[in-house]
């Protein structure tokens, strides 16, 4: 038997396989006409799975998420269930089920709790979704039921962050896109995040976790990728990636423990 | 007594109509950063939409909402034609593109219209007076205050109570984020156009009501008032718009209404000295820019 005829035997049993809600292959994204920030990007997010992107500063995960939203142009290929998304705009993406909850929360601050949920349920088509889903957010977030008529701008920034994913929960996503929700919290508020996280994959909710707090990521996730100089350099399962020493070398600081003494 | 009664009732009349126009340029730019200078090409097209319904036999009751709905369809039009194209460019070629509109819009005017003013039918209850005790006032002035209190607070329900309304503040402080809620952004700012043609025209409509001609550069002095208005309240703040207006209104007519005799020449130069003073002690504005400068 060939190794083509092989290839082909091989193909009836990925295709059993349920196929991932979102595929990302070989993405470039190119800035300002000359910088390569992603060069041939592949990575796959199966159905209820909490995946994460990890990698440093400007290896280009905010930009992978904003690739997929349809924010930032690019080449290559991404399908959301099954369906590929080039030449969507962003607003059509949305509508689809991918949501985004952007780097630094970026809620609307002169906006009230309550104008800030609206707004996040905009995009469903459903009337009667509204009121189902905000009091699904208040029972998730009861701090933002008891300061509904606040302004966003006024909440603290681990408030804020409750917010900004509650505000993308509202439009029923089938795949949420957190891009570094921890930054910038005080730990114990880090904590209550990643643990909300946590919570949503358990009622079933898919995840792309963008992160620069590797350990807390792989404590959650199912899977992760490392991304290093826009290409993944790694990945694999929570558990391998955790007992890398490569990942531990680079980005948990088993370095910095095993010098101290 | 009575004579200051009488000029307030002017300034908040000057003022209203100053302020409703200062939303307009405030709506648009709030969301796209552009000062849009065609805004009083639009009053002007409005009063020619007023004398082309009076011509045709429509009352002015019928006229004046015609002539409304005219000008919202052309704002719709120009931002489609000429201000989508350069959506993404630099806010100097937004500026550029928004006087070129504007000189375009008078030439066409002056061309196929007339460089002479066209009288515009009023009805004769705008030209008559109230007196309540020795104080007298135009019934035009009244309706005017009325009408921009009227639009301003429908304005406010608007953009409280309505998904698009909600929609249009969010998209003043984060257009990028707006999108990822999957809201339109042609929507949006095609809503930010119909809304500032809609102001145009009303303050247009308020504007002939005072003086029942319309000529090709009827919008340009007023909509550069507005222009100072906005700037004086604080750019792209709506509230700032409407108190820029209110107080250029009210200095414009004091001004005219204590001024010696001696000084009334120099009525224009004293005005803009105020303003400049105002934004000496605060060059952020009477309310400061709701925009986020970091964008």
């Amino acid at each position: 038997m060939t190794e083509a005829s092989e290839a082909a035997l091989a193909a009836p049993s990925a295709v059993t396989a349920p196929a991932p809600l979102l595929s990302v292959r070989n993405i470039e994204v190119v800035y300002d006409d000359v910088i390569l920030v992603l060069r041939g990007l592949s990575l796959a997010v199966p159905r209820g799975e909490i995946v994460a992107l990890l990698g440093a500063n400007g290896a280009g995960k905010s930009t992978t998420l904003k690739a997929i939203v349809g924010l930032v142009p690019w080449g290559g290929e991404i399908r959301f269930d099954g369906e590929a998304l080039a030449g969507r705009a962003t607003e059509q993406i949305v509508r689809k089920g991918v949501t985004m909850v952007p780097e630094g929360r970026r809620v609307f601050p002169s906006l009230t709790v309550m104008e800030n949920l609206t707004l996040g349920a905009a995009a469903c088509a459903d009337g009667k979704a509204m009121p189902r889903n905000r009091a699904e957010v208040f029972e998730l977030f009861p701090i933002l039921a008891e300061r509904r008529e606040q302004r966003a701008g006024t909440l603290s920034g681990g408030q804020q962050q409750q917010l900004a994913i509650a505000r993308a929960l509202m439009s029923e996503p089938r795949l949420l896109l957190l891009d570094e929700p921890s930054l910038g919290l005080a730990p114990q508020i880090v904590d209550s995040i990643f643990e909300l996280i946590l919570r949503l994959k358990q009622r079933g909710q898919t995840i792309l976790l963008v992160e620069q707090n590797v350990a807390a990521a792989l404590d959650i996730a199912d899977r992760g990728y490392v991304l290093a100089n826009g290409a993944i350099t790694m990945s694999g399962s929570a558990e391998t990636l955790r007992a890398s020493e490569q990942v531990a070398r680079a980005y948990l600081g088993a370095a910095v423990e095993a010098a101290a003494p | 007594m009575t004579y200051f009664i009488e000029q307030t009732v002017n300034a908040l009349s000057l003022g209203g109509t100053y302020a409703l126009l200062a939303l307009g340029l405030a709506v648009v730019f709030s969301i796209l950063g552009m000062i849009n200078f065609a805004h009083g090409a639009l009053m002007t097209l409005t009063g020619y939409a007023l004398v082309f319904a009076s011509i045709e036999g429509l009352p002015f009751g019928l006229a004046a909402p015609f002539a409304v709905l005219v000008a919202m369809a052309s704002a719709v039009v120009l931002e489609r034609v000429a201000f989508r194209p350069v959506r993404r460019a630099s806010g100097a070629t937004m500026l550029l593109t928004s006087f070129a509109v504007a000189v375009l819009l008078q030439l066409g005017f002056q061309l196929f219209i007339s460089t002479r003013p066209q009288i515009v039918p009023l009805p004769a209850l705008l030209t008559t007076a109230v007196d309540i005790g020795d104080i007298s006032i135009g019934v035009n002035r009244l309706i005017s205050i009325g009408v921009a209190v009227v639009v301003l607070l429908g304005l406010n329900v608007f953009l409280r109570r309505t998904t698009i309304g909600l929609a249009m503040r969010a998209a003043a402080e984060d257009f990028d984020v707006t999108r990822l809620m999957g809201i339109h952004a042609d929507r949006v700012i095609a809503t930010a156009f119909a809304l500032s043609g809609l102001l145009a025209a009303i303050a247009a409509v308020l504007w002939i009501a005072q003086r029942s001609s319309v000529d090709p550069l009827m919008g340009l002095i007023p909509v550069l008032k507005a222009f100072i208005a906005t700037t004086m309240g604080g750019l792209g703040s709506l509230l700032g718009a409407v108190l820029g207006g209110l107080l250029l209104g009210a200095i414009e007519i004091y001004l005219a209404a204590y001024l010696p005799d001696a000084a009334l020449p120099f009525h224009g130069a004293i005005t803009l000295g105020l303003v400049i003073v105002v934004l000496v002690l605060r060059p952020q504005g009477l309310v400061g820019p709701s925009r986020e400068l970091a964008r």
